[in-house]
């Protein structure tokens, strides 16, 4: 299971959700053989959202976990790979395939299709870290439900801050939105509920300065930016919803990142390096829906397939 | 693969605080994705250290005592027990070449 692999992959998906796990639906689908490499969860971002309204031909809505495994079972059934490793290093050659390393083992692959998405922010307060699994979270729709009847702190002013704010509700007795500025980026539709929910109170223009608690989260200190005004709620957990950075330091040296991280491609998804493809929240200017993710996981794959057919690699 | 066995507040005790073997405990529950996508790679975990490490899960929703005595506040948590004491505690969603180090050193 960890060793080398004398045969080489024709396409080398880097990261499984949205964006990944398309890109290896066409990979197996035109009969190229197809790996998948994800360090950390099946579904990325999605497979932590509770209900999923906007992607199209889901009147009702589907689960973001429910969507992401029949994902990766219609990826499986065409004949795609599934591997739980850490990708850390990928090498063009000049001639040859990409070499991939990774936690288990090395690889080769004719393209590679990096998708590995972004990760939420950290607040970088005091009392995050030291917290973490009690009371901070970073998944209300994990764990919300341990603070039955409790007042908790939402962080954030995006579409994930007020969905989590909405979710934190069926749980908690209060739920305090806390965002640094006066407005917010979340979508109207999500700020109408918001604002409608009688559990919610919002809390503008105010950062979290630090977690404070003996064994478990107590309370957080708030700083209110524009009055300097400090004050600590008494709560029993803190949701932490601030924004991603994208995973691009594997493509660090390999292709040019604006200077948030994202890497450069073209409307094909092809970057400088022939061969390597960029999908989903990692390029520039992604959409950062799941519906655009899995666009651009299809056109990456498409891509691939005609990079792979002109190099006249394993055809028919 | 091999589902991994449940084990219950009723059954803790004689599963894993009397266990012979290592024991891993993945808390989880049914609402909770990130849970469901864990518990693939805890399966692959059970027959990778098949022989050496027992392997459970606990659904939080129908166990409340034994999450609330380790003051479990996040799901997924893995809890590695050995010889009836705990001896590692992983928190949330980790790569499985961590999730392996960590067995490795909580077993040692």
């Amino acid at each position: 299971m960890t060793a080398d692999r004398p045969e080489t992959y024709d396409i080398a998906v880097i990261g499984a959700g949205g964006a990944g796990l398309t890109a290896a639906l066409y990979g197996a689908r035109a009969r190229r053989r197809t790996v998948v490499f994800e360090r950390l969860m099946t579904g990325g971002q999605i497979a932590t959202t509770e209900l999923v309204e906007n992607y199209p031909g889901f009147p009702e809505g589907i689960n973001g976990t429910d969507f992401a495994l029949n994902l990766l079972q219609q990826v499986e059934r065409f004949g795609a790979e599934l591997r739980h490793e850490d990708v850390q290093a990928i090498r063009p050659r000049p001639e040859g395939p990409f070499h991939i390393e990774t936690s288990e083992g090395a690889y080769d692959a004719h393209a590679v299709i990096a998708t590995a998405g972004a990760d939420y922010n950290k607040l970088g307060v005091p009392g995050e870290d030291e917290f973490i699994g009690r009371g901070v979270s970073y998944c209300a729709t994990c764990d919300a439900a341990f603070f039955q009847d409790q007042e908790v702190v939402v962080v954030g002013g995006g579409d994930a801050a007020f969905d989590e704010a909405l979710y934190t509700t069926r749980y908690a007795s209060k739920v305090w939105l806390v965002h640094r500025r006066e407005t917010f980026r979340a979508s109207g539709l999500l700020q109408e509920r918001v604002f409608a929910n009688a559990k919610i109170e919002i809390i503008r223009n105010t950062v979290v300065e630090r977690i404070v608690g003996a064994d478990m989260v107590e309370g957080a200190e708030l700083r209110n930016v524009q009055s300097g005004e400090v004050r600590t709620l008494p709560v029993g957990a803190v949701f932490i919803f601030i924004g991603q950075t994208p995973n691009s330091h594997l493509l660090k040296g390999l292709v040019e990142l604006d200077e948030g991280g994202h890497a450069h491609v073209d409307l094909r998804m092809r970057t400088k390096v022939p061969g390597l493809f960029v999908a989903g929240d990692v390029r520039i200017q992604a959409a950062r829906q799941l519906v655009s993710a899995c666009g651009d996981g299809a056109t990456a794959a498409l891509a691939a397939e005609t990079y792979l057919a002109e190099l006249g690699i394993g055809e028919g | 693969m091999a589902a991994t066995p449940e084990v219950t507040d009723t059954t803790f005790d004689a599963d894993v605080m009397k266990s012979d073997l290592p024991v891993l405990v993945d808390f989880w529950a049914p609402w909770c994705g990130p849970c469901r996508m864990v518990a693939p790679i805890v399966e692959e975990l059970g027959e990778e250290y098949a022989g050496r490490v027992n392997f459970y899960k606990m659904n939080t929703d129908e166990n409340p005592a034994v999450p609330s005595q380790y003051g479990i506040r996040s799901i997924p948590s893995l809890l590695i027990f050995k010889g009836g004491e705990l001896k590692g505690t992983i928190v949330g969603f980790r790569p499985k070449s961590d999730l392996k180090k960590r067995l490795e050193e909580a077993i040692a």
